[in-house]
């Protein structure tokens, strides 16, 4: 898959690959393209070359590339922020409701007249996102602004947010940002408990290389655009290329 | 102080500001939404008059009773200017989503000549007669000289719409999705809110309070014709300004003051300087408040 802005091409033919339930990493120095390729799976930007395939649960295959965000986000993926873009004015259960958004049906019809079954899935809604609120920890500031949250618990608001999309693709970007390692670590945890509950694959952005090597199951490694390695967390330690891409030529010896 | 002109005068300000509100609604929210001034929102309010009369025409022909006539010419003129309202944001602003603000504003004032001179074309450009829809109620007869049926009429009926819109937009899916694109319109879409979808509805609505206070004005002052949507624009944009633009009850703060400024003023000082007392406190309130009233970024903007 290739991205190009003008003359730039800022993703370059990229090719990766997440298989059911793993947790695969995709690093690289600032400005390798790594968010830009989020942004086009994601569906804000339409890659310029090539194909993104999805396989959701229930089976079949389907190309994605061009598709609306919203209709991304129905179709199972689900994603995050390196600045966090939570909806500040309303409250942490109203952002979490949000993402129940496209799961439900009632229109504008059903919010003027009331029938039984908008009534009852609002309420439904509601409780879902209470319960994804107790999972991620999150349930003692339900009815508080998210803007008025700590900054932990706001990131952690983040990907409770993007699970009530009920996502089989989690893509985190950088959740680790800012964390303090106490924070770090509960996040360590929050993400595998939530592979296994969930039973969502993770795609994560992150600079933090003991969460990543810690986490992930296999690791790619971006660069100007490029893959330069993939592979799996030992190997990509003692890759060579890797450590120039990110230290420079001369430590190389 | 005679205080039963005063309560004459305040009543006469909460009828109008409760008009400019009806109206007011579709510019600020929106703007909240897509932050477009939508300067062919006092044409679909002039359209919703419109249909208003014809449908009034033909019932009243037919021998309908007053009230039955007043319920399905409302009706009409919200389903009718709904469509436009509908239609106008998919012609001219959707295909222009993501274009310089200027564009779209350019956009619109394209379209509000384009219907103020369809209209003008398709009907005419005389004033109309618009017939009194309103029954007078016999309970009210004892105070009718202070505040008629009339104004009580159309200060309840925009009240209602008022606490409903804000139930809507405080705890239904669609309002919470609103609430959600008008903060981030990018996000919305990222946790699978259809934002056209939601623009769409924003302005079906602002469409549908506009022509029922269209109905309603029309009934009370008595006459419409191509025209009157430049000026009630014009105030409840000065009202959605006043109260802080984007903000739902900003615009209602907004127009009760813009309906009280001018009707103390004209009632205490002289009726020949009605909308320049208006605009007056219009530029007062911008020079010490510039964000509006209510505009402060912490308030519902939807």
């Amino acid at each position: 898959m290739s991205m190009d802005f003008g003359g730039l091409r800022a993703v370059d033919r990229l090719d990766l690959m997440i298989h059911r339930g793993e947790i695969v990493a995709l690093i690289g120095p600032n400005g390798a393209g790594k968010t830009t390729f989020f942004n086009c799976i994601t569906g804000l930007y339409t890659p310029t070359e090539g194909d993104i395939h999805i396989h959701p649960p229930g089976g079949g295959s389907k190309r994605i590339n061009g598709l609306k965000p919203n209709r991304v986000t129905e179709l199972g993926l689900a994603r995050t922020f390196q600045n966090i873009r939570l909806f500040q004015q309303m409250t942490v259960l109203e952002n979490v409701m949000i993402g129940r958004h496209c799961r439900l049906r009632s229109g504008i019809a059903g919010a003027v007249f009331r029938p039984p079954h908008t009534v009852s899935e609002e309420r439904q809604a509601a409780m879902d996102s209470y319960r994804i609120l107790e999972k991620i920890g999150l349930e003692s500031f339900v009815n508080d602004l998210a803007k008025n949250l700590p900054y932990g618990a706001q990131r952690r608001l983040e990907i409770a947010r993007a699970l009530a999309t009920e996502p089989f693709l989690l893509l985190l970007d950088e959740p680790a940002a800012g964390m303090n390692p106490h924070e770090t670590h509960e996040l360590d945890q929050l993400i595998l408990r939530l592979r296994e509950t969930e039973n969502v694959s993770i795609l994560l952005i992150e600079h933090d290389m003991k969460l990543v090597m810690s986490l992930s199951d296999r690791i790619y490694v971006m660069d100007y655009g490029r893959k330069i390695a993939e592979g799996a967390p030992g190997r990509i330690k003692n890759d060579p290329v890797v450590i120039k891409a990110y230290l420079g030529e001369e430590y190389v010896a | 102080m005679d205080l039963q002109y005063f309560a004459e005068l305040f009543l006469g300000g909460l009828t109008r500001g409760s008009i400019y509100a009806l109206i007011a609604l579709g510019y600020t929210m929106v703007y909240g939404i897509i932050e477009l001034i939508n300067f062919a929102h006092g044409e679909i309010y002039m359209i919703g008059a419109f249909t208003g009369l014809i449908v009034a025409t033909v019932l009243t022909f037919a021998g309908f009773p007053t009230l039955a006539v007043l319920v399905l010419a409302s009706v009409a003129a919200v389903v009718y200017s709904s469509c436009y309202g509908f239609t106008m944001e998919k012609i001219a602003y959707k295909p222009l989503r993501g274009a310089p603000r200027l564009s779209v504003l350019i956009s619109a004032i394209g379209m509000s000549l384009f219907l103020q001179n369809y209209v003008l074309l398709a009907q005419t450009s005389d004033f109309l007669p618009f017939p009194s829809l309103v029954p007078d109620l016999a309970f009210w007869e004892p105070y009718a000289h202070i505040i008629s049926s009339q104004e009580i009429v159309i200060i309840s009926v925009t009240a209602t719409v008022m606490v409903l819109l804000n139930l809507l937009i405080k705890f239904t899916r669609m309002g919470k999705a609103m609430r959600a694109t008008s903060q981030d319109r990018e996000m919305a879409m990222l946790t699978g809110v259809d934002v056209n979808r939601v623009i769409s509805v924003t302005f079906v609505i602002g469409s549908a309070t506009a022509a029922l206070g269209a109905v309603l004005i029309a009934s009370h002052i008595g006459q419409i014709n191509f025209y009157i949507g430049f000026i009630a624009g014009i105030k409840a944009f000065v009202a959605a300004v006043l109260g802080g633009i984007g903000s739902v009850p900003g615009a209602v703060v907004g127009a009760l003051v813009l309906g009280w400024t001018e009707s103390f003023f004209t009632g205490y000082i002289s009726s020949d300087y009605e909308d320049v007392f208006a605009f007056i406190f219009l530029v007062v309130i911008l020079i010490f408040k510039p964000s509006g009233i209510l505009g402060r970024s912490e308030t519902q903007k939807v």
